[in-house]
């Protein structure tokens, strides 16, 4: 196939690619733009055959390696419960990061067979980009490693912060710079060695200092360094979908980033420099242990629902730990069927990823047009008889309207204490992740569930 | 003088005009949809098994695994777990938004 014809192919599996994602912007459209996604990788993978024209035992090759991995990426797609779609993407991620590593040594090692030069004496711009394309690439991949271990839980998820932390890594930043620098006058390969060595830990210095309250932006902003590292290579590559690809992944990346720290009311270098207010959480805990709050039970819970005209739930992660979900379900078919109306709130950062709370609750046979987002549903709480918070406790902290000082103060919060009455399911008066005290808690119109997420549900719907 | 143009800039036009339309496409996709968005952009990414692929049949076909072949080889093992794992967990989660009958 001739190198103009396979370009415009190329391009075209480009423009499938912006489809997909255009696809996602309703429920109706994402299955058909999933497959515009899936015709664009296939289109991309034959031309490359065509393109490359090789059937020798070379192909064969790459065709059981293809399969190889294609098996294993099929079996985690169907195993993995949606729980741990965070770590699932983080793992994702690293591999992307990964292949793009591997693919630039190649393209180092032999660039003749990428058209970039010869060993040794490679063109100066490829040489930049497929250094970026590692350099970026190990990032990723280490990086996403730290972010997957502390999801998963093997890695505590507390920050791991120690003295110079941030000269360490601005100082190994500039090295990166350098090395690309001296990279290009010398092509020494030791020199590449090493540069994709001090990238592998500048990914796992940049991640340990982020507390796992902070994952969400994490995960988007490895998303996005995927993308760039993935146009590095297109450009060394001269691949029009690669470039593409890396582009539309890199700026959906920074705006799920963007988007989680405005959530999470934390500017995006306040995360990536790592640690949260640790320090005030003793002292304001302390003094608001005394105040008094109404404790009720399931009985309690389930009457007032019963006899509520509207119920808005308020999930949040520590539903899904509960595994929740399922029996939360139930709990609203009984109030429908009381002739109760139910809707559900859901914050940014609800889960530990972006949008992950909806697809819990998609799994859980909630339907779509019942779960509302923050902006969308904050007006209705005012009317609402019932507010059911069930895991979660931050984001609904009206703090964050009122004490100018509080470490939230200005994160969008859901207006849960405008409503008549307020049933909060939690284990213990214990903060949050931001580790301040809820003022919900002493709230008269607040009657406290002390249980377990699940069994509470459960119980409450017994009652009904 | 006209003087002729770079291809590498040709590239560059694109890169950036691909920021642009990335920037509004995702702008409109629905909130709810974001983790399917992520796990999607993972799997297109590995678009990047192109360049394994390349790496993977550098070379004479006498010697298929020098080190810059194996290079290519693991590479495709990787991007090809993200390509099926991706778009297939994707469809998982997207079966689920279905519109449930009442």
């Amino acid at each position: 196939m001739s190198s103009n014809l396979s370009a415009l192919f190329y391009l075209l599996s480009g423009i499938l690619f912006i489809l997909a994602l255009r696809g996602l912007s309703s429920p109706e459209t994402s299955r058909r733009g999933n497959f515009f996604g899936i015709a664009g990788m296939v289109i991309a993978i034959i031309v490359t055959f065509l393109s490359i024209n090789n059937f020798g035992v070379g192909f064969i090759y790459v065709l059981v390696f293809l399969l190889i991995g294609g098996s294993l990426g099929a079996f985690i797609a169907f195993r993995i419960p949606m729980t741990a779609m965070p770590e699932l993407v983080a793992g994702f991620h690293s591999l992307v990061g990964l292949a793009a590593v591997f693919v630039a040594i190649s393209a180092f090692l032999k660039p003749e067979a990428f058209n970039l030069g010869n060993a040794g004496n490679i063109k100066l711009a490829s040489l930049i980009e497929m250094s970026l394309g590692a350099a970026i690439g190990a990032i990723t991949f280490s990086g996403s490693i730290i972010a997957f271990l502390k999801l998963r839980g093997i890695m505590s998820g507390a920050p791991i912060v120690f003295k110079g932390q941030h000269i360490i890594n601005l100082i190994l930043g500039l090295g990166i710079i350098f090395f690309i620098y001296y990279l290009c006058s010398t092509q020494s390969a030791n020199v590449f060695w090493l540069l994709v060595a001090i990238s592998f830990l500048v990914g796992v210095l940049l991640i340990i200092p982020i507390g796992g309250a902070d994952m969400p932006v994490v995960i988007s902003m490895l998303n996005s360094y995927s993308g760039w590292a993935a146009a590095g290579i297109g450009f060394t590559l001269e691949n029009t979908a690669l470039i593409i690809t890396g582009a539309l992944v890199g700026s959906s990346g920074a705006i799920l980033s963007y988007i989680m720290c405005k959530g999470m009311n934390r500017s995006f270098f306040n995360v990536i420099l790592g640690g949260w207010g640790a320090t005030d959480q003793s002292s304001v805990t302390q003094n608001k242990e005394q105040k008094p709050v109404k404790n009720g039970n399931a009985d309690d819970a389930a009457f007032l629902m019963k006899n509520a005209s509207s119920v808005i739930i308020v999930p949040g992660y520590g539903m899904a730990v509960a595994q929740a979900q399922h029996a939360l379900r139930e709990m609203v078919d009984a109030l429908k069927k009381n002739g109760v109306k139910v809707s559900y709130a859901i914050h940014p950062v609800a889960g530990r990823m972006p949008g992950h709370m909806n697809v819990l609750l998609a799994e859980a046979n909630v339907p779509y047009d019942e779960v509302f987002e923050l902006e969308e549903i904050n007006n209705d709480f005012a009317n609402c008889d019932v507010a059911y918070v069930i895991g979660a406790n931050d984001v609904t902290n009206p703090i964050a309207k009122s004490d100018p000082q509080s470490p939230i103060y200005g994160m969008p919060v859901l207006d849960v204490e405008k409503s008549k009455s307020v049933l909060f399911v939690k284990r213990s008066l214990s903060p949050g992740y931001a580790g301040i005290d809820n003022d919900l808690f002493y709230r008269d119109n607040t009657l406290m569930l002390f249980a377990d997420a699940k069994k509470m549900t459960e119980e409450i719907v017994k009652s009904l | 003088m006209i003087m002729e143009i770079d291809p590498f800039i040709f590239r560059l036009s694109i890169f950036i005009l691909s920021i642009f339309v990335g920037y509004y496409v995702v702008w409109s996709v629905t909130p709810s949809l974001h983790t399917p968005l992520m796990s999607v952009t993972n799997a297109i990414s590995s678009v990047i098994i192109v360049g394994a692929i390349i790496a993977a049949l550098a070379g004479s076909s006498n010697n298929i695994f020098e080190i810059s072949n194996i290079f290519g080889f693991l590479a495709i093992i990787l991007a090809a777990v993200n390509i099926f794992g991706g778009f297939l967990v994707t469809q998982r989660m997207l079966q689920m938004y279905k519109k449930k009958k009442k």
